[in-house]
């Protein structure tokens, strides 16, 4: 062995493996990976630094400052200027402290703040089983049961109404069972809906009388125009997005059918409502709804703002709801025909429940908008949170104070609006299936 | 209503909700057991909710006579918040029985918007604020200046005429709320406010610094502000008319939220004794008990006692009588005679 | 025998309008327009009766009467004594200006804080995302009123221009003045110029000098676009390609520069005078406040709008475009963005058709937009609550669908040519 000619060099262990160098692991390494890889990204760094420093740096002294006890803006100045020296900023929360109630529920009566509270814990849970498709089944029973518990808790008065109103779907659907097994399901759905409009409108108000008369339970009623702060944003954001649904699923039917004037109907109502700002309907509903309506006809603002913002959204959920069906493959229509099935049990057993899980996502962000466009209606004098700012610093006390409010309506707009975006897109990630 | 509201709210069927347009509005009212005041959005003084939600000031206090006049009780009140847009609407479409928001009685507003204006409760003119550094002492220097007004009023109207028949320019800043107004004109994005004098002085009173401000001489405009109701319906309207004048008449007669207990025994005063229902019956004529006038003043007092409480040199307003002073005073208040 | 007409499938009967397919259609069709019909004529018999019952009439003639307010932001020339009319035109076109500006600005800003956000840098990617999410999850109403307060609170006041040694001074050589009022900047003038030329029987004027320097620019620009024509022939002909930016440049700006010098063009700069600024361009805070808000509002809509057009194009692009040699910059602006193109102009106009419908927030910031002057004060001032509200929805009606023609012309131009 000894006579081989020796090899100039053959590496026989492994070298010792050296530590990257400093720069590339550890804090250092990541921050020059991901904050200074280059020149350009290296002068961003900075830039960006130095405006979170600007911001912070501005932002900071003020917020600390706060000051959460006081009765009027010239006591809490009085204060921060004792506390933090003469001339020196401070946020005073204290606007927050006094008129917090006032900016979540308006003037809704306090001693009765746990009904809307109630009301949304129960939309909650009816909202769940129907986009976390883990929970019980049975929770389904309280989503039925929401939307006529819920306006009966936040307006009150006899529970007989909403019972009575409750009533009128169930006439409806047994008589299109019945009618619809005698003489097909189209004349079933028109005579179904036929009788539980009939029912509303002139039996179900005396017959709910009648039962409040023998049978008296009832809880306190609250004017609707005692909603005010929060709670009005978001009544009128759920009951929108809840009303318009049906309505929405109608008119994107009615975009995709090829029945030419009801095409022409839903086409030329959706691309109105979206030709137009949401303000003008407002002032629809603030000045002109009453003149649409039979002499005599009472609806107070709220209700009329409702019924406008049911309509705007009504032609969003419709495009949502159209761009759910058109993302349906074309063989799910031609399976259901394949079945045998007429347009209606195809709808409602095979291409709706697929449709809507595709438009969950966009639904949320038609809710999100939504719910943000409400402060619209302080511009026709509503006390919505933005309202209220307004309202509060009409009043001597709170005169001429400014960034506290709108800072804490635009956080906790935020906090919603946030959240729920968080929650919409965790949805989309869910509902990609396959791919 | 609550069955309007959860119908409405359910089903969206509209129809469901035409009620019969009764007879009156006194019956509505009395039906309801509440009184749907129509009153601003928010101006120091006249009208704004307190932490408590309580509406206070010096529009309120015509509300709240009204409604214990028709009612008995000065809290049966529904307070409807209204924008200048929204005001005639919300009246006209029934909604609020009266209004009672620093409204101007004109022409068009009684004649061609179909209101029945049924008194003056407060005098009122457009005037100027300044701020005192600027050096200006008649509105008659304000060519070229930049000028706070808010929409929605005829404020901006007498504004236009104002500036061009006296050949002057001016920039109009346009505002949706008195609160904005007075946020601009404190920072100096205008360089003058205009608006009603008793708006100004309101203004003005909730300024950290409010003696740094004048208000001009000048007094551009005649404002009359009073309660009103929809046209056509006399009684209702007969209603209000003798509400207000009875809160001006007892001022008059030296009735007050103090005495009037003593005095509704029975005066000598055969004037009082009609207004607080000891002698005749005056409210039986317009379909109200005997009471109704005791009760409208009981419930804040008579007009000067309104008026000082809410507006009046010793709140942070602190108005001047003024114009509004009694008749017998040198001002314009004056009330019909009781008989 | 003469019965042989008859058809063999039977006689037509009543029932068969519900349960033959054939006219089942028709049938829901009919029933359907009768309903609509029915709806209609309703709401129009409650109109009819509710105005009748007021005292009202339906009727325009209110629109040529004197509006009798005044308006600051005037692109065409009005004054108090100008019709209700042209008070909603001149509000019309300033809906139009901050719409305008505003699409502009949001998609500029969008694209930035678009890209950004699929930065490598973290900082500059967390930020961005900060900037979106803190935007687009607080209501736009509330972003214009802050961003007015803002202006009012943060800029400093004329009167602190004043002075012989005043706490603000004009910016950039004296030619800015940026006031809680507004920034005035310096305004173009022509001593020699045309002047105005009236159309419509003097109802509107037009600026001959300005439609002067566009005509001569937009001929230059035609010249140019012909020399690179001709630079690009001569690239595919021979493979070099002939410098021609300096001649594109002196085309474009010799004759401009010489139009401006005919037309003896010179800047008129703000000066303190009086109350405040005079002379120059005022832009006001009003126009400032919503065209910010809204522009930034909308940033962030488009920011997601571009960033999840540009992750629909498929990496190997950027790779492949890496791999010819292309530099970053060049990969987003020559392969990346025309691809990613298709996927973000469809919604990035649906932003731009919601930019358009939020400008009528301007009312809160007091800007003199259509829904201010016609839905605002003509509506108050006059009482005509149906036709001022009418006519305010058919303005921007008309706008939406303008702009959805635009969009829908875009889609069928740049549609993917499939088998």
């Amino acid at each position: 062995m000894t006579t081989h000619e020796p090899i100039a060099y053959v590496r026989e262990k492994m070298a010792e493996q050296k530590a990257p160098p400093p720069t590339s692991v550890g804090i250092l390494g990541w921050i020059r990976a991901n904050l200074f890889p280059d020149l350009v990204s290296g002068i961003l760094t900075v830039v960006a630094l130095f405006i979170v420093y600007s911001l912070v740096s501005g932002l900071l002294p003020w917020l600390l400052h706060g000051v959460w006890n006081a009765s009027s803006l010239d006591e809490c100045r009085k204060i921060i200027a004792e506390r933090y020296g003469e001339g020196a900023s401070g946020a005073c929360w204290a606007v927050i402290h006094e008129r917090f109630w006032q900016l979540m529920y308006g003037f809704y009566p306090s001693h009765l703040y746990w009904r809307p509270n109630l009301a949304f814990v129960l939309l909650l849970l009816g909202i769940a089983p129907v986009l976390f498709d883990n929970l019980p089944r049975k929770m389904l029973l309280i989503t039925i049961a929401v939307p006529f518990v819920g306006p009966w808790l936040l307006w009150g008065g006899s529970v007989w109404v909403p019972i009575m109103v409750f009533l009128g779907f169930v006439i409806g659907i047994m008589v299109n069972r019945f009618v619809g097994r005698m003489s097909g399901a189209l004349v079933g759905i028109i005579v179904g809906v036929l009788a539980a409009v009939v029912w509303w409108l002139f039996l179900s108000g005396p017959a709910a009388d009648l039962v409040q008369s023998i049978i008296p339970l009832s809880i306190e009623p609250v004017a609707s125009r005692n909603f005010g702060g929060f709670m009005l944003a978001i009544t009128l954001g759920i009951t929108g997005i809840a009303m318009s649904f049906p309505l929405g699923i109608f008119l994107a039917l009615g975009r995709q059918s090829n029945l030419v004037i009801l095409k022409t109907m839903s086409v030329g109502f959706i691309e109105f409502i979206r030709g137009v700002p949401l303000i003008t309907l407002l002032f629809v509903a603030s000045v002109l709804l009453n003149y649409f309506l039979p002499k005599g006809t009472e609806f107070d603002i709220i209700l009329r703002v409702m019924i406008m913002i049911t309509i705007f959204s009504a032609a969003y959920m419709a495009e949502a709801i159209r761009g759910g069906l058109a993302a349906l493959p074309k063989g799910q229509y031609e399976a259901a025909d394949a079945l045998g099935l007429d347009y209606w049990q195809a709808q409602r057993l095979i291409i709706m429940p697929q449709a809507l899980k595709i438009a969950i996502p966009s639904i949320v962000s038609i809710f999100i908008g939504l719910f943000k466009d409400t402060t619209l209606v302080s511009i026709i004098g509503l006390s919505d949170p933005i309202g209220w700012v307004k309202l509060i610093q009409a009043n001597a006390e709170w005169n001429g104070i400014v960034w506290e409010l709108y800072g804490f309506v635009a956080f906790v707009f935020f906090l919603f609006c946030f959240s729920m975006g968080r929650y919409s897109m965790y949805l989309e990630r869910k509902l990609q299936t396959g791919h | 209503m609550k069955k309007t509201i959860i119908l409405g709210a359910l089903t969206a069927a509209g129809l469901a909700a035409a009620g019969a347009a009764s007879a009156g509005t006194l019956d509505d009212v009395k039906a309801r057991g509440k009184l749907n005041c129509g009153v601003s959005t928010g101006l120091v003084g006249f009208a704004a909710p307190d932490a408590n939600g309580n509406w206070q000031g010096f529009d309120i206090g015509v509300c709240r006579a009204v409604a214990a006049a028709v009612l008995g009780d000065p809290t049966a009140i529904e307070f409807v918040p209204t924008t200048g847009k929204t005001r005639f609407t919300a009246l006209a479409s029934g909604e609020v029985d009266m209004l009672a928001r620093n409204t101007t009685w004109t022409f068009t507003r009684d004649v061609d918007l179909k209101f029945e204006f049924v008194g003056v409760n407060y005098y009122d003119g457009q005037g100027f604020m300044v701020p005192k550094s600027l050096g200006v002492t008649s509105a008659k220097d304000l060519d070229g200046a930049t000028v706070c007004i808010q929409t929605g009023t005829t404020t901006e109207l007498n504004l236009a005429d104002f500036f061009r028949s006296n050949n002057m320019n001016y920039e109009p800043v346009p505002i949706e709320t008195n609160a904005e107004a007075q946020q601009q004109f404190l920072a100096g994005a205008c360089d003058t406010l205009t608006t009603d004098a008793s708006g100004l002085a309101a203004t003005r009173a909730a300024f950290e610094n409010p003696h740094d401000y004048v208000i001009l001489p000048e007094i551009i405009s005649k404002e009359p502000l009073g309660p009103l109701v929809r046209h056509g319906d006399q009684q209702w309207g007969d209603i209000v008319r003798w509400t207000l004048n009875a809160l001006i008449s007892a001022e008059e007669l030296g009735i007050t939220s103090a005495n009037i207990d003593e005095l509704a025994k029975g005066t000598n005063n055969p004037e009082i004794n009609r207004i607080l229902g000891t002698e005749g019956d005056l409210g039986g004529m317009f379909g109200l008990d005997k009471q109704w006038a005791y009760r409208a003043i009981k419930a804040g007092g008579n007009y000067g006692e309104l008026f000082e409480k809410n507006i009046g040199e010793n709140t942070p307003v602190g108005l001047s009588r003024g114009l509004n002073a009694q008749w017998r005073d040198g001002g314009l208040i004056y009330s019909p005679p009781f008989r | 025998m003469t019965t042989t007409s008859e058809t063999p499938n039977g006689s037509f009967r009543l029932s068969m309008l519900l349960y033959d397919t054939r006219y089942r259609a028709t049938t829901i069709q009919i029933i359907a327009l009768f309903a609509f019909m029915f709806g209609v004529a309703w709401l129009v018999n409650n109109v009819i009766q509710n105005l009748a019952a007021s005292g009202k009439t339906f009727d325009f003639g209110f629109l040529w009467e004197p509006s009798g307010y005044d308006i600051n932001q005037q692109l065409i020339e009005y004054n108090s004594r100008s019709p209700h009319i042209r008070a909603a035109v001149v509000g019309l076109l300033n809906t139009l200006l901050v719409a305008g500006m505003g699409c502009v600005t949001a998609t500029i800003i969008g694209l930035f804080i678009g890209i950004l956000r699929l930065s490598k840098n973290w900082i500059i990617s967390r930020l961005a995302a900060f900037y979106v999410e803190g935007l687009r999850n607080v209501p736009v109403l509330l972003w214009i009123v802050m961003t007015m307060a803002i202006a009012i609170h943060f800029f400093p006041a004329p009167r602190e221009f004043r002075g012989e040694n005043p706490a603000a001074t004009m910016k950039l050589f004296d030619s800015i003045a940026v006031t809680n009022r507004g920034v005035y900047i310096p305004k173009a003038v022509f001593s020699d110029g045309f002047g105005y030329m009236p159309v419509f029987g003097g109802s509107f004027h037009v600026n001959l000098d300005a439609v002067a320097i566009l005509v001569v620019l937009a001929i230059s620009l035609y010249i140019s676009h012909l020399i690179r024509k001709r630079a690009d022939r001569i690239q595919e002909e021979t493979g070099d390609r002939p410098t021609v930016w300096y001649l594109r440049l002196a085309v474009v700006l010799l004759p401009f520069l010489a139009v401006l010098w005919l037309l003896g063009f010179h800047l008129e700069y703000p000066q303190f005078k009086g109350f405040g600024f005079k002379g120059g361009i005022h832009m006001r805070n009003s126009l400032l406040a919503l065209w910010l808000a809204l522009s930034l509002y909308t940033s962030a809509f488009i920011a997601e709008i571009v960033r999840s057009g540009i992750m629909a194009v498929s990496k190997g692009q950027s790779e492949a475009a890496a791999a010819l040699g292309l530099r970053q910059g060049k990969i987003m602006r020559l392969v990346i963005l025309p691809q990613a193109l298709r996927v973000i102009v469809p919604p990035l106009i649906s932003q731009y058709l919601n930019l358009t419908k939020n400008s009528s927030l301007a009312i809160a910031v007091g800007y003199m937009d259509i829904t201010g002057t016609l839905g605002g004060i003509t509506l108050n001032q006059t009482g005509r609550e149906m036709e001022s509200i009418l006519l305010l929805m058919l303005c921007y009606l008309l706008i939406s669908l303008a702009i959805s023609a635009v969009m829908n012309f875009y889609n069928e131009r740049t549609k993917l040519q499939e088998r």
